[in-house]
């Protein structure tokens, strides 16, 4: 573990330098979304369980903000690292395993989506759509999707062979995520079967837990959740470790 | 008897890419403290064999053992004393040059102010300390190439990994490097090379293993291999070959001369240059376009990797 974190280290020192580009990339477009979701659809929208339609949504966009975090590090960043800078061969010429160099890479991801989602949390918290205190457990929850959305993606970097094949990962796995993730209308809309495939979409479990802890509910409905947010994070950890050996080493 | 230490062994030692096989089975030690080095043309499996010792490729086949350890791939404990010069850069174009070091010297649990210290004294060594603010970006090859081997020495490392360190450099630099490679081994740490300059290989290597599609031909000091391999004087002939007298071959034969067929023209190896130096007038062959030197590393190679066919 010492050498992930060393690993990680190296990242930390890239991003003191380049997080200018990084906040704007990855804050604006969940900000973009919110405004105009919220005041372009939500004059049309009376309320939804008793919250506006601009409170409604802006829980999600903490969350969307955490999986856009994690997926583009650890998929166009991660690709570049790995193919372009060579980065990892670089790393594993010193005292570190591949293991540490993809726990590295998922801490780095994990600590982005922590990070940014933090910035939308005070954003929409200073434009008074968050209502209740609960909603400072949100950076600590973070930890969670921004693991498994790291995860997710360094197992595809693992797999694609071009910079240009991550856009299927983006439009046939995170667009649909965004899409029925229950963001801007209640789950409970879809028809069923989509409901019964949002139980697999990390950031349905990830929004319901931000909404429900910005608006101060009641736990139980959390540790559902969180359980399976975790359930596959665990589930999946081996696979980017097992993929990246068969990339990085001959 | 001396008793030597050896620091790598490789028995055996085979890699398959696929049904391609490219290292079929060698063997070789390497002796604390000295300087081995790897020659062979491109493909050889030179680079290969290095990536196993230093971990980034898996010993499938045959053993190889560094410090007495057996090896499948290298692990951190053994990779933390050893420093590494890939054939490809890899620096970070994120980073500046010196940043560069601090962060490779952060993998090896160096403070920012020891890799910092540590890491201008190598810009120094390799004549680029004014460079220690530059983006990596803005070097020109042969800094880029300074800057790895740099890299590679921040761990204060006991064995030294170079593939192809001196590829890219000017003579100058070339002259700096080798300079900074005899003190390292002046101070006993072991330094394996691989390179496509015989100069260099003559210069720097104790022993050197001369590596052909997986195979090792030979291993030996410079001057033992030349001194086993060709004979010790060579005409070299610049003629077109059809402007060469068909007789050559016979005159040589009488004098003992091997004759080796190369891209250029014709080499001609004796015991004796100076007299066979004397005959080429009775040859018909000008002496203008003849030059007589002493056999290198050079012919070594070309003999033994068939680069040059034998007549
Ligand atoms: N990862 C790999 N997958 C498939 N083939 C490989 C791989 N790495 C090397 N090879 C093949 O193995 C052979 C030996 O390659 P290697 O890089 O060891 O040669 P080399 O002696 O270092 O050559 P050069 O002087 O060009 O650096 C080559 O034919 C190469 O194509
Ligand atoms: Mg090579």
């Amino acid at each position: 573990m010492t050498g992930a974190f060393r690993v990680l280290d190296r990242h930390l020192k890239v991003f003191g330098r380049t997080w200018q580009h990084n906040l704007m990339f990855n804050v604006m477009e969940p900000l973009l979304y919110l405004s105009a979701m919220g005041f372009g659809l939500g004059a049309f929208v009376q309320e939804i369980d008793g919250m506006s339609y601009i409170q409604f949504i802006a829980p999600g966009m903490i969350a969307l903000s955490a999986m856009y975090s994690a997926t583009f590090e650890c998929t166009y960043g991660t690709f570049v690292r790995l193919h372009y800078q060579k980065a990892f061969h670089a790393m594993l010429a010193g005292p570190v395993t591949v293991k540490d160099v993809v726990l590295g890479e998922i801490l780095y991801g994990m600590m982005k989506s922590v990070l940014f989602g933090i910035v939308i949390l005070v954003v929409v918290a200073l434009l008074g759509q968050i209502p209740s205190w609960q909603a400072l457990w949100i950076p600590l929850f973070l930890i969670l999707p921004g693991t498994l959305f790291s995860i997710m993606a360094l197992c595809y970097s693992g797999i694609t062979t071009n910079i240009d094949y991550i856009n299927y990962y983006i439009t046939l796995v995170i667009m649909p995520f965004f899409l029925f993730g229950g963001l801007y209308f209640p789950v409970s809309a879809l028809p069923g079967v989509v409901q019964k495939l949002n139980w697999l979409n990390p950031l349905y479990h990830s929004v319901e837990v931000c909404r429900a802890l910005a608006f101060g509910n009641p736990a139980q409905a959390i540790g559902f959740h969180v359980a399976i947010l975790a359930a596959m994070s665990a589930l999946l950890l081996p696979l980017p470790i097992r993929l990246m050996k068969t990339r990085l080493l001959s | 008897m001396i008793k030597l230490d050896y620091v790598i062994s490789a028995q055996n030692l085979s890699k398959k890419y696929g049904s391609f096989q490219a290292l079929k089975g060698i063997s070789f030690r390497i002796q604390e403290g000295e300087c081995f080095g790897f020659l062979g043309h491109n493909g050889a499996g030179k680079s290969t064999t290095m990536r196993m010792i230093y971990g980034l490729s898996t010993v499938d086949e045959g053993q190889l053992t560094i410090w007495d350890q057996p090896i499948t791939l290298t692990p951190p404990e053994i990779k933390s004393r050893l420093g590494i010069v890939p054939q490809e850069d890899s620096l970070d174009p994120d980073l500046t040059v010196l940043e560069n070091l601090e962060v490779y010297g952060g993998l090896f649990g160096l403070s920012r102010s020891q890799s910092q210290m540590l890491g201008r004294q190598l810009l120094d060594d390799m004549g680029m300390l004014e460079k220690e603010h530059d983006s990596v970006e803005s070097l020109s090859g042969g800094l880029k190439r300074r800057l790895v081997i740099a890299r590679a020495l921040i761990n204060q490392p006991q064995i030294i990994i170079l593939d192809e360190p001196t590829t890219g450099l000017d003579p100058q630099a070339r002259h700096q490097v080798w300079q900074k490679l005899r003190s390292l081994k002046s101070q006993g740490v072991t330094l394996i090379l691989t390179t496509h300059y015989m100069e260099e290989a003559t210069q720097i290597c104790d022993r050197l293993v001369i590596m052909h599609e997986g195979l090792i031909l030979a291993e030996g000091s410079p001057m033992e291999l030349i001194a086993r391999c060709v004979l010790p004087y060579v005409i070299e002939i610049h003629l077109p070959i059809q402007d060469v007298p068909e007789q050559l071959m016979k005159h040589a034969g009488r004098f003992n001369a091997e004759v080796l067929q190369v891209a250029n023209g014709i080499f001609l190896y004796c015991q004796d240059g100076h007299r066979l130096w004397e005959q080429l007038k009775h040859w018909d062959i000008p002496q203008h376009a003849c030059f007589l030197r002493p056999s290198n590393l050079e012919d070594v190679f070309l003999k033994l990797t068939g680069k040059g066919e034998e007549q």
